[in-house]
């Protein structure tokens, strides 16, 4: 690594005040940054041993406890794609070539979305003088996970730059935003391109092959709601779906492991939950958002239960959990510490709405299917409402204890 | 009347190179120095000595134009060898070289018995004359209380929680009789009550057995249990308009020999600590001593890397502490000497390495030091990182065991929002009871210098 670090020593002059490459200074210092850690001592006065965590850390285990996803995504991708095509219907069958098809369509998407948020930043860092933000590492990973495999590319790299710029530059960066950039990369899209992202053609790579008779491409949630319009109960609606390429393919289980059409990343609610225990267990993430999120849309769930009027209303609340992508927004969105609620009491509240407000959208909302999106980006832009009632609360504590 | 308080959150520090509970001699400094720095709220000091006068242990030699009363003494005696200035003129350090035998200025003596009989005035005015004053910082904002002032009461933490912190059964062994009456004499000072507060988690040193006139609290839990401002906070915490003393237990002990004794003794134990010292003990010195005979000689030599490690040395502890020369002088507030390695290097891939050699109280990817909780650890003064906006929350809550929330406070000061700082509890705080907070940033805030920002724009304003 000597030769390494020489290296860097040796081209530093350049980029530092005075160089000929002053204004690239930090785009620099983001690579050098990477490679080694700086040899900063603390100040004179203060705390002179410093804890070994800094930002890249948090970061990097956010995007640690996305791999699972990822990995599932990857080959779930492929997986449904010979579903569709009658290919095989064994799970474990043609391992290789469905791998194979799922890193060919997941990759690029992953790719662009580093590629072009991480040009977005460097110019930036670069035009604004400030350190390229180590946020965009999570945001790089987590927009593809949202997408489906179908998406033109043009689209990834449109959506994260707008996200990037809109949604957290223009605040002043990592930190500053209010709204999750992913999730805003996300509704970018919907918004913008809704025939890419929405209905029932999307979610299933199909390529030139021919799908198989009978075969339809919905998500559960969308089949869901048409049952509920319909009038056939919800769980029939689910078994009954699909049986051209299989049965069970919208079965509970199936449902909560994920081998399911949707976005690469959020079909499969046990690779969210292996994600929520890293960031628990890391303590990266608030588990009262997580806790309180699940527990929203469970309630809701209820709730819906009680007041019924058509066969969605009536369905199990347990389904609220693994259908869509409730568990990946919960685990993953919600809990974006700079755009969820920053009280601890605020967190239980903040995440408790995002459930609720989800099951709320889903149900009664004949536009949109899932719901997520839409409740995490709206309770983003309430968090700060829900803080500002704690805080004022602690004032007031404050105030009485003088009175008194 | 007594409260026991127990105090969840908070983290211990654990590092290497705790000091044996022994005293051990060594050279006697040659200089000492007092530094008009170490006093917060100093506004205006005017030297009264001139270089090449000659002073005893007791004699003034500053005094805060802001505040006259107050006189600020040498600890020894001597000639004044060195004014040093810095930048406009900026009073740095009072430096005296110090005799072989020390000379004590005469103050009055008071019999144990005649002390309850002292009046208010008699009592301010012999402490501020000889020295101790200072001793007494005031809450809200930390700095030297005044003396026409009347707190509410008066605390004092009776353990120092901070890492490898002297323990105050070696510090001040013997001193019983001292201590009391200098608890005798503060008693003239409020009309409100004097706190002692103990630490419950572990034995009572013997200087505070058997203490009157004061109300004994106890506090348990990890490091900031035993910060006097949380205790405050616990037992009567301060509003707005409110005024309480602190002061440490080694200034009561002064107190009490400068009415007992007549002299002004600025004699103290500390203990040298930290993972670099070759032999961590207690050892008697003077406030305002110089360190180079407890420093050079004293450092390890065995290092497994190949280039030998700087050694940082800092007066006080690793949270609070100040770093000073090799040559420089101790604190006047400091009881420890702290030595570690400086940390002036890059760490490839540092960031994501996993580590079990580094503190964490995180337990992000590859931070293992949650799995030996009892470890000791030897930290450099690395920054490991560098500075963010604020991205993580609940973090500085989880070390700040007060019902205060440290993030918005301080983003309160960073905006110079005066309101929201008043209202989010900018009284019960001074910078030792945030420097945790320091320490876990992931975006590796100056927090203390924050907090200082924030009192100084209170207490000016």
């Amino acid at each position: 690594m000597k030769f390494l670090r020489d290296l860097l020593d040796k081209q530093k002059p350049l980029f530092q005040k005075g160089g000929k490459l002053e204004n690239l200074y930090y785009a620099f210092e983001a690579g050098e940054t990477f490679l080694f850690t700086p040899k900063h001592t603390n100040a004179i006065k203060g705390a002179q041993v410093k804890d070994a965590i800094d930002l890249k850390r948090m970061m990097i285990t956010v995007v640690i406890a996305m791999i699972p996803c990822l990995l599932f995504g990857i080959y779930n991708t492929g997986h449904q794609h010979f579903l569709a095509t009658g290919q095989t219907a064994g799970l474990w069958e043609d391992f290789g070539p469905k791998a194979l098809l799922g890193l060919q369509l997941v990759l690029p998407i992953v790719i662009v979305a580093y590629a072009a948020g991480g040009a977005v930043e460097a110019a930036f860092a670069v035009i604004r003088k400030h350190p390229i933000n180590e946020g965009f590492l999570v945001t790089g990973m987590l927009i593809p996970l949202v997408v489906p495999a179908t998406l033109p590319l043009w689209q990834v790299a449109l959506a994260t730059v707008f996200a990037v710029i809109i949604a957290k530059e223009v605040f002043g960066g990592t930190g500053m935003n209010i709204l999750n950039v992913a999730m805003t990369a996300r509704a970018f899209l919907y918004f913008a391109y809704p025939a890419q992202i929405s209905g029932d053609q999307v979610w299933t790579y199909l390529g030139d092959k021919a799908p198989v008779d009978g075969f339809s491409g919905a998500t559960a949630l969308a089949v869901a709601y048409n049952a509920g319009v319909e009038g056939e109960t919800v769980n029939s609606a689910l078994a009954t779906h699909n049986s051209a390429i299989g049965a069970g393919l919208f079965d509970f289980a199936n449902l909560f492991i994920g081998w399911i059409p949707g976005s690469i990343g959020e079909t499969s609610t046990l690779m969210a939950l292996i994600g929520a225990v890293i960031l628990v267990a890391t303590g990266v993430a608030s588990w009262k958002i997580i806790v309180s999120g699940f527990a929203g849309a469970y309630l809701m769930g209820l709730i819906m239960n009680i007041f019924a009027v058509n066969e969605y209303m009536a369905m199990g609340p347990e389904y609220h959990i693994v259908m869509g992508g409730l568990a990946f927004g919960v685990v993953f969105m919600a809990t974006d510490p700079v755009s969820a609620a920053q009280t601890e009491i605020g967190k239980w509240i903040y995440g408790l709405l995002i459930g609720v407000l989800t099951v709320i959208i889903r149900v009664t909302n004949p536009a949109y299917p899932e719901g997520i999106m839409l409740a995490v980006l709206f309770m983003n832009v309430f968090a700060p409402l829900i803080d500002y009632y704690v805080v004022k609360a602690n004032k007031k504590r404050r105030l009485q204890r003088a009175t008194v | 009347m007594s409260k026991l308080i127990k105090l969840k959150k908070g983290f211990d520090i654990k590092l290497a190179g705790k000091a044996e509970k022994q005293l051990e001699d060594f050279q006697s400094a040659k200089t000492f120095a007092i530094k008009p720095t170490d006093f917060i709220g100093l506004q205006r000091p005017k030297v009264t000595v001139a270089e090449g006068d000659t002073v005893k242990a007791g004699t003034p030699i500053l005094f805060d134009k802001a505040l006259e009363q107050v006189q600020y003494v040498a600890p020894v005696s001597g000639e004044i060898v060195e004014i040093k200035r810095g930048e406009k003129r900026k009073l740095l350090e009072i430096k005296i070289l110090a005799d072989k035998e020390i000379s004590y200025e005469n103050f009055e003596k008071y019999a144990e018995s005649s002390i309850k009989s002292l009046s208010k005035e008699d009592a301010i005015t012999q402490m501020t004359k000889g020295g101790v004053w200072p001793q007494l910082i005031q809450r809200p904002f930390g700095i030297v209380a005044n003396p026409e002032d009347s707190p509410k009461a008066i605390f004092i933490s009776g353990f120092d929680s901070h890492p490898l912190a002297p323990d105050y059964a070696v510090t001040l062994k013997g001193e019983e009789k001292y201590f009391q009456a200098g608890i005798d004499v503060l008693k003239k000072l409020t009309e409100g009550t004097i706190h002692l507060n103990l630490n419950a988690d572990a034995e009572v040193p013997g200087v505070f057995a058997n203490v009157q006139n004061a109300q004994i609290n106890r506090f348990s839990g990890p490091h900031p249990a035993g910060n006097v401002g949380i205790q405050i906070h616990h037992i009567d915490p301060i509003n707005k308009g409110e005024v309480a003393w602190t002061i440490n237990p080694y200034g009561v002990v002064q107190i009490g020999k400068l009415f007992l004794e007549g002299l002004y003794d600025a004699s103290k134990v500390i203990s040298i600590t930290g993972s670099r010292a070759k032999k961590a003990v207690y050892t008697k010195t003077f406030i305002g001593a110089c360190v180079d005979t407890l420093v050079n000689g004293n450092l390890k030599e065995d290092e497994k890397s190949d280039v030998a490690p700087e050694t940082r040395v800092i007066s006080g502890n690793v949270l609070t502490g100040e770093k000073i020369n090799h040559d420089g002088y101790l604190g006047y507030y400091h009881n420890q000497l702290t030595l570690i390695p400086e940390g002036e290097y890059h760490e490839f891939l540092g960031w994501m390495k996993p580590t079990t050699d580094k503190l964490s109280f995180h337990r992000a990817l590859g931070l293992l030091s949650f799995l030996k909780p009892n470890k000791e650890y030897v930290l450099d003064s690395n920054v490991r990182g560098e500075e963010r906006a604020f991205v993580q929350t609940g973090v500085f809550e989880s070390v700040t065991p007060m019902d205060i929330l440290p993030v918005y406070l301080l983003k309160a000061i960073m905006a110079e929002d005066f309101d929201e700082m008043e209202e989010l509890g900018i009284y019960e705080i001074v910078e030792e009871d945030l420097a945790l907070c320091e320490f876990v940033d992931v975006s590796k805030h100056p927090v203390q210098e924050i907090v200082r920002k924030g009192i100084d724009l209170i207490q000016y304003s």
